[in-house]
């Protein structure tokens, strides 16, 4: 029998992923009262919430009095292109500002304002100083936190512990299925509720500032447990990725830059961004430099600098730069600070940058501009949920966090992260215990289903095939980099499409070397699975949305179209086939839709 | 800069032992030591054990010897050897070997386990908890600590010292008890614990942790000697000790 073959363990609530929301979700669960495991696959305290620089935004009021969550609202929803699911951009616009100053009850330390409240900086797309941080490190500040905070608590953490499969029963969760990375063994949770917390798949892409975590494993183990994925077309590429040396590029560069005062030049020295307003954001946004440089301290009487539009219009604008000839030998733009702000204060608010330029490209960011192009950074698709619990359309299983999909729309404004792991991270743990609670009786695991999957991820040891994991996965980004990238035309996304087939055909030919004991090698061939999984679906929905919004620009359609306006475009698996479906949006209320046409 | 071939000896290995293996690769520009063990495992070594992250100095999890020095690998560039070096890299001596590079790091997530919680004191009565930067500059240089735990890996009293591993938290704890001790809001009372299970006293100040921190901490000056003082304060000193009876936290 499975139970007594593979080490198993019996859970109310198994979160899986300790990044922001996963941490986050495990601490509610648990403070209702459920017992909870949480589940990652690096070590604790090192997910990519760890790697978040800019901050978290939240309509505190600190900087500006005049902010409040219906601003937030609305900043949110027109940044993803009014795309978002509505009501998960008002419970996050509402409860982001409680989440923030809850880390504080719990030990994390703000920069501060000189009233000594917490500090809010300047982003993308925010009307307001909304972003609370510390320096340009706030994700540390923030998973630490969290963190210790878990620990405390009590909760049983299993790191280096990779789960694969869910397991279900009469179509509820009942279990997850994985592996320990040190020893290869094989791990079984028995459950009433799982959590997914495990991030995006921007690992797909080749330029990305994602870590090799972001293979899309909770994308795929809920689709393939017949769960619905929604937006999976849009993807974000931040406009400000490390160009030089190859070895960095794609390293992030955090918006903190332009949100302290930092602008974007080509090479002939022209603030290339006024030329690049959209009509969408004219009435926001300064026409001039002269009023651009006095927004930076009132920001009552001038309109925000383009420099700070939301990241799509900034990625497509240096895209188009660098394509015209304007653009820096190694193929970026300049991002310079430098000139602009005395050293001091650049080391002071963006001391992790300072010293990542220095280390790894040897440029002094107090003295000289910065090279920076687009790198792939965010999934804004993934798993769909409800909004207000975060429950899937698979009972038992929920999801938190850059694994969701409705928040952010077509386009997610930086900062606007952090907050949603909190918000929803909170909102998960809390509707996950309370699922828990209710089911009574007890599930059980199939153990065929179980034996299945064992088999399938012992194969490439077994196999007779030739197939090298690390090659498949660089043709993979390669191919999504060229051919599903920042700009899109169907001639492409169609050939994307045959070469994914193609890999995920080889993909059954692997051949992994050594053991099962800590084998990188043997854990890719694993991954390729979630990777061919969230490329397939990316790809196929980029040639269904047959308009350009937000983070998904289409050459042949360069316009939005008001039909696509209306609808998300859903992906499931059935029967080992992904099919997808446009679904039309929920309708928004007449008083959160009078919130998008007040300017103010 | 063309493409240069290096000559890298890389440990491999498990608990039963291991030994150097030798691997020649080429380098592209701007390359870091972790850029060049990730190639070795594309192209040569599919099963090469290696922790990372971030790739950029923010996670802590590629912590390595390279060349006997303790340090990150993806902030270690290939250009600061010289041309024809032999470059060595074998995993932190300090914890039990999983495999290759990858080490068992547990004993450091135990000590954070023993660190009593942070315990906020009351709210002010306008709701809201007021700090002033200057009041938590030096709590913050703590919190930058991405526990890549290269500070436990050099410290003496463990390194040479295994049996002394269950009484002593190590750099990385004190810099951890000295941002409890010192934040504007905790209330909670670590003296005694810092004294006896964290063992502080083993620690002579060799300085050694703050010498391999990636991210400039001041281990020394700034976290272990102020917390050796408070306990030369608060358990030598017969004022502060008659004190401690009415008050009992000095922060
Ligand atoms: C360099 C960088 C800077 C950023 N800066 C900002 C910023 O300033 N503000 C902002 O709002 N956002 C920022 N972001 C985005 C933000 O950091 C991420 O979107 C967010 O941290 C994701 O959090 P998460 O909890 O959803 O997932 P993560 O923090 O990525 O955690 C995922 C967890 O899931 C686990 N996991 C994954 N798959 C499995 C599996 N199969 N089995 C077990 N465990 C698994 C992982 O081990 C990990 O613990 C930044 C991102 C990057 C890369
Ligand atoms: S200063 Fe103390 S803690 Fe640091 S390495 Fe030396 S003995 Fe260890
Ligand atoms: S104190 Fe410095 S050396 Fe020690 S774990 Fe933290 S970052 Fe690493
Ligand atoms: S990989 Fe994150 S510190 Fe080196």
């Amino acid at each position: 029998m499975a139970q007594e073959k593979y080490e198993t363990h019996e859970y109310d609530v198994v979160v899986i992923g300790a990044g922001g929301a996963g941490l986050r979700a495990a601490v509610e669960a648990s403070a209702h009262g459920v017992k909870t495991a949480l589940v990652c696959k690096s070590l604790l305290g090192k997910a990519h919430t760890v790697m978040a620089e800019g901050g978290i935004a939240a309509a505190m009021g600190n900087v500006y009095p005049e902010d409040n969550w219906k601003v937030h609202f609305r900043d949110t929803m027109r940044g993803g292109k009014l795309l978002n699911n509505w009501r998960m951009a008002q419970i996050h616009a509402q409860e982001a500002p409680d989440r923030v100053l809850e880390l504080e009850e719990w030990g994390a330390l703000f920069d501060r304002t000189k009233e000594g409240l917490i500090l809010q900086r300047d982003f993308g797309g925010h009307r307001y100083a909304r972003l609370a941080h510390v320096g340009d490190r706030t994700g540390l500040e923030m998973i630490r936190t969290l963190q210790q905070h878990a620990v405390h608590k009590g909760i049983d953490v299993y790191m280096e512990c990779n789960l694969q499969r869910l397991l279900t029963d009469g179509g509820k969760v009942s279990g997850a299925f994985g592996y320990w990375r040190e020893s290869g063994k094989f791990i079984m949770f028995k459950c009433k509720a799982v959590v997914l917390a495990t991030g995006g798949g921007g690992k797909a892409w080749k330029v990305t500032s994602n870590s090799w975590e972001y293979t899309g494993d909770g994308v795929t183990m809920a689709a393939d447990a017949g769960a619905d994925l929604m937006d999976m077309e849009f993807m974000q590429f931040h406009p400000t990725g490390m160009v030089w040396p190859p070895s960095v590029r794609g390293i992030l560069v955090t918006e903190g830059v332009r949100g302290d005062g930092g602008t974007l030049k080509n090479t002939k020295n022209e603030r290339f961004m006024f030329n690049y307003i959209p009509d969408f954001f004219k009435a926001e946004t300064a026409e001039t430099i002269e009023e651009a440089e006095r927004w930076y301290d009132d920001k009552r009487n001038n309109r925000r600098t383009p420099d700070l539009l939301p990241r799509d219009e900034v990625a497509r604008a240096i895209n188009s730069e660098v394509k015209a000839g304007r653009g820096t030998p190694h193929g970026g733009v300049f991002l310079d600070i430098a000139s602009r702000r005395p050293a001091d204060y650049i080391r002071k608010r963006l001391p992790s940058m300072y010293h990542q330029f220095k280390e790894l490209a040897d440029v002094d960011i107090t003295k000289e501009a910065m090279e920076v192009g687009p790198t792939c950074h965010y999934s804004m698709g993934g798993v769909r949920v409800d909004a207000d619990s975060t429950a899937t359309t698979v009972p038992g299983l929920f999801a938190a966090g850059e694994v969701a999909a409705g928040l952010h729309g077509a386009n997610r404004l930086g900062g606007n992260s952090l907050s949603d792991l909190l918000v929803f991270g909170r909102r998960a743990g809390l509707y996950a215990a309370q699922y828990a609670k209710s089911m009574s009786g007890s599930l059980s695991v199939n153990n065929d289903q179980v034996e299945e999957f064992a088999h399938t991820m012992l194969a490439p040891f077994e196999s007779k095939g030739n197939e090298n994991p690390y090659s498949i996965h660089s043709d993979l980004q390669e191919c999504m980099q060229d051919l599903v990238g920042i700009i899109r035309v169907e001639s492409e996304l169609n050939q994307a499409l045959e070469i994914i087939q193609k890999l995920k055909q080889r993909s059954h030919n692997l051949k992994v070397e050594g053991n099962r004991h800590y084998n990188p090698g043997w854990h890719l061939a694993l991954d390729l699975h979630s990777l061919l999984t969230f490329a397939e679906a990316a790809t196929l929905a980029a040639i269904i949305r047959k308009e350009s919004r937000g983070g998904h620009t289409r050459d042949d359609f360069p316009n939005t179209d008001a039909k696509f306006a209306k609808v998300n475009i859903i992906t499931r698996i059935s029967n080992g086939e992904m099919t997808q479906s446009q679904e039309p949006l929920p309708e928004m209320p007449d008083e959160l839709k009078a919130l998008l046409e007040e300017k103010k | 800069m063309a493409e240069q071939q290096v000559h890298m000896r890389v440990w491999r290995g498990d608990a039963n032992g291991g030994e150097f293996k030798d691997y020649r690769i080429a380098v592209g520009e701007g390359q870091v030591v972790l850029d060049v063990i990730h190639a070795i495992q594309a192209q040569q070594a599919g099963d090469l054990a290696v922790r990372w992250n971030c790739k950029a100095g923010k996670c802590g999890s590629c912590s390595a010897e390279v060349n006997g020095k303790p340090r990150l690998m993806c902030m270690t560039r290939m250009n600061t050897f010289e041309p024809g070096e032999t470059i060595t890299v074998s995993p932190m001596r300090t914890f039990p070997i999983i495999r290759d590079l990858v080490t068992d790091v547990s004993y450091n997530y135990q000590k954070a386990k023993e660190i009593p919680a942070f315990k906020p004191k009351a709210k002010e009565s306008d709701g809201t908890r007021r700090m002033y930067q200057e009041d938590i500059d030096r709590v913050q240089e703590f919190h930058k600590c991405i526990e890549c735990f290269l500070c436990q890996n050099v410290c003496h009293v463990i390194r040479d010292h295994e049996d002394n591993k269950p009484a002593f938290s190590g750099p990385r704890f004190f810099v951890r008890l000295a941002s409890l001790e010192m934040h504007p809001l905790d209330t909670n009372d670590r003296m005694e614990l810092i004294k006896q299970k964290a063992g502080l006293g083993y620690c002579n100040i060799t300085k050694c942790c703050t010498e391999v921190c990636p991210e400039n901490i001041h281990i020394t000056d700034n976290a272990i000697i102020p917390l050796k003082e408070r306990v030369v304060d608060r358990f030598y000193d017969p004022i502060a000790k008659l004190m401690g009876l009415f008050s009992s936290k000095n922060k």
